[in-house]
């Protein structure tokens, strides 16, 4: 079949992870791996693989748009900010991996398909991916619900720069997220990095305050998501829940990463770029049908 | 000793040994009276640092804004402080308004390894022209080298000062001196101490930092904070004054707003059991004091095993939600 090509913008954490990814798609192929980090990691992995790659970030896609039709934006929101009209200008369909908030949220297992339609799709936050799916499936079932918190339990290993200059950014994204797509009306989102040796596997737990709980009700619904996410992040997981306390339902998922560039605990890497990899080979298909 | 900064923690560590409940009466009454102690900065909100109200650490009883308010118009010669820790409080939600209130001065923290995270947040204090300090929580869990690196990079986002937490209250005196001695001789910046009491040591401890050169020490009326409690600001007040030391603190107001006023805060009072000497030994934070006891009588486990297991997965502060998965794993074995 005919491949798709992408570019990646952001040769850290995330960058280099949806490289390896990218390298097993049937539909996409990297067209250029593009960072600012001389001593990234993820360059020499690239061009060991044979990747076009370059020092100018941005830049290598404005001199050379025949590169990519598809870019993924992995740097930090504030870049981002400056690189989403650029890109829209070029035609480019953009999927951005901050949480600059620009673009239209998606969450692949809640609207896909509306957002193959626009230029710009924001990915919320690895946080928000895991979670608000649940938070979405208890609103259906508990649609009083008043109340929802999302915990994320991160490796300090697996937050590069960017993620770490952006904590302000992922909170607020990933509330604003939460509420908009579940239609609770408060919510609150926390983010914490363990740094313990050897890294912890990525964690999060929501709770919502429900005062009569349907736990059966609830636990065939966020079964029914769980399986809907696995299908495209192998290894997201139920660990616990949902279990009822005075009135407090708590989920906890762990998300178990495939290990293309860090270890198996930076499950929050995966989640993301899992979501990425499914919207672009979405649009990617789209395109090949069309042609 | 004449440029001693007494920083006290009472309205907000405080906090988690009553589950977040001060009131604005209680903060009130407070602020009143220690206003004219001489004291460097008093310190309000949650226990986790303004905006942490959540179900993950424990919702306020008062919103956060409301407590600072009221001390706001107590406090005419003390400052009036917070604690923000980045993933936790928000600049939007959290700091802004708090900033409006007028704040004088903030302690941004992070886990010690971690320093990177408060960048966003210590700009925008400094920015505004107030007062910032970086705080690296549970030093225990790192090298000295490691805090100087950490520190080094607050000073840079313009922290005007460093103070080192023993949030585990798991330190050995020597490791107090070599480490607090090994960041006053690097850093141009005052360099401060905060205690937990877990092993008995938080008043020793201070002192020993003060010793080697710190200028801020970071402690509670009466200890009171979670777990085995904090440096009691008026006992080590008295010590210094004891041994001779010129300190412009009032010791007496502090002894009366500690019997007086901090005693009815107080759900019990605070003791060393073995349950808080489990939390030093295994190097857990203190404020897993409360959530520890509740997970071990829910689920029939030995609360000091909960402690050891926690401490063998590093947790750090704000994972409560791995307190729950190890009682019931604890009590899995146990059955089998």
């Amino acid at each position: 079949m005919k491949k798709i090509k992408v570019g990646i913008i952001g040769t850290g954490n995330i960058g280099s992870d949806l490289l390896h990814k990218v390298g097993r798609s049937e539909v996409l192929e990297c067209g250029i791996f593009t960072g600012r980090n001389k001593d990234s990691e993820g360059i020499a992995r690239a061009k060991a693989m044979g990747v076009p790659t370059s020092f100018d970030s941005l830049g290598a896609i404005i001199n050379n748009p025949d590169y990519c039709e598809i870019v993924f934006d992995t740097t930090s929101a504030v870049y981002h900010t400056e690189h989403a009209p650029i890109l829209k200008n070029l035609g480019k369909f953009t999927i951005d991996l901050t949480p600059s908030r620009i673009g239209m949220m998606c969450v692949p297992a809640i609207n896909l398909a509306e957002a193959l339609e626009v230029p710009n799709v924001n990915l919320v936050t690895c946080g928000g991916q895991t979670l608000i799916p649940i938070a979405k499936a208890i609103m259906e079932v508990h649609p009083e619900t008043k109340y929802i918190e999302v915990v994320g339990s991160v490796a300090s290993k697996s937050a590069g720069s960017g993620t770490r200059a952006n904590i302000e950014e992922y909170i607020n994204t990933t509330t604003n997220a939460l509420k908009s797509f579940s239609g609770v009306p408060e919510a609150k989102a926390i983010l914490i990095l363990n740094p313990a040796e050897p890294p912890i596997l990525m964690h999060n737990t929501l709770y919502a305050l429900i005062p009569e709980p349907n736990i059966e009700a609830l636990t065939k619904k966020i079964n029914e998501v769980a399986a809907s996410i696995q299908q495209y992040v192998p290894g997201y997981r139920l660990a616990m829940g949902p279990t009822a306390e005075k009135g407090k339902v708590t989920v906890t998922i762990e998300v178990v990463g495939r290990g293309d560039f860090l270890p198996a605990y930076a499950g929050n890497l995966d989640i993301i770029t899992c979501a990425a990899i499914r919207v672009a080979e979405e649009y990617a298909r789209k395109k090949i049908l069309s042609k | 000793m004449k440029d001693l900064m007494i920083f006290d923690s009472t309205l907000r560590d405080g906090q988690h040994a009553i589950s977040h409940q001060l009131t604005t009466e209680q903060v009130e009454r407070y602020c009143r009276a220690v206003d004219k102690a001489g004291e460097y900065v008093v310190i309000v909100g949650h226990g986790n640092g303004i905006g942490a109200s959540s179900v993950q650490v424990g919702i306020s009883g008062t919103p956060d804004l409301e407590l600072l308010a009221v001390a706001r118009k107590e406090l005419k010669q003390t400052r009036l402080g917070i604690f923000l820790l980045p993933g936790f409080g928000t600049i939007a939600n959290d700091l802004a308004p708090a900033m409006k209130l007028g704040v004088d001065l903030v302690c941004v923290a992070a886990h010690c390894t971690e320093a990177d995270v408060t960048q966003q947040y210590i700009k925008y204090v400094a920015e505004l022209g107030k007062e910032v300090y970086g705080v690296l929580m549970m030093y225990h869990m790192t090298t000295k080298e490691r805090l100087l690196e950490e520190a080094k990079k607050m000073v840079s986002y313009g922290a005007q000062g460093i103070i080192i937490m023993d949030s585990a209250g798991a330190s050995t005196p020597a490791m107090v001196k070599e480490t607090i001695g090994y960041l006053v001789e690097n850093l141009p910046v005052p360099i401060g101490f905060h205690a937990h009491n877990n092993l008995g040591m938080a008043v020793a401890h201070t002192w020993m930092a003060l010793e080697v050169g710190a200028r801020i020490a970071d402690g509670t009326i009466r200890g009171f904070g979670p777990g085995a409690g904090n440096c009691p600001i008026e006992v080590l007040v008295a010590l210094l004054k004891k041994m001779g030391y010129q300190i412009p603190v009032d010791l007496n107001i502090l002894m009366d707003v500690s019997d007086q006023i901090v005693t009815t805060f107080m759900k019990k009072l605070l003791e060393i059991d073995s349950i808080t000497i489990a939390s030093g030994l295994a190097g857990v934070f203190s404020v897993f004091t409360l959530p520890v006891k509740r997970a071990a009588e829910r689920f029939g486990v030995d609360p000091r095993e909960i402690f050891m297991e926690l401490g063998k997965r590093r947790v750090v502060g704000g994972q409560e939600d791995i307190v729950v998965e190890v009682a019931m794993e604890l009590a899995k074995h146990k059955k089998q």
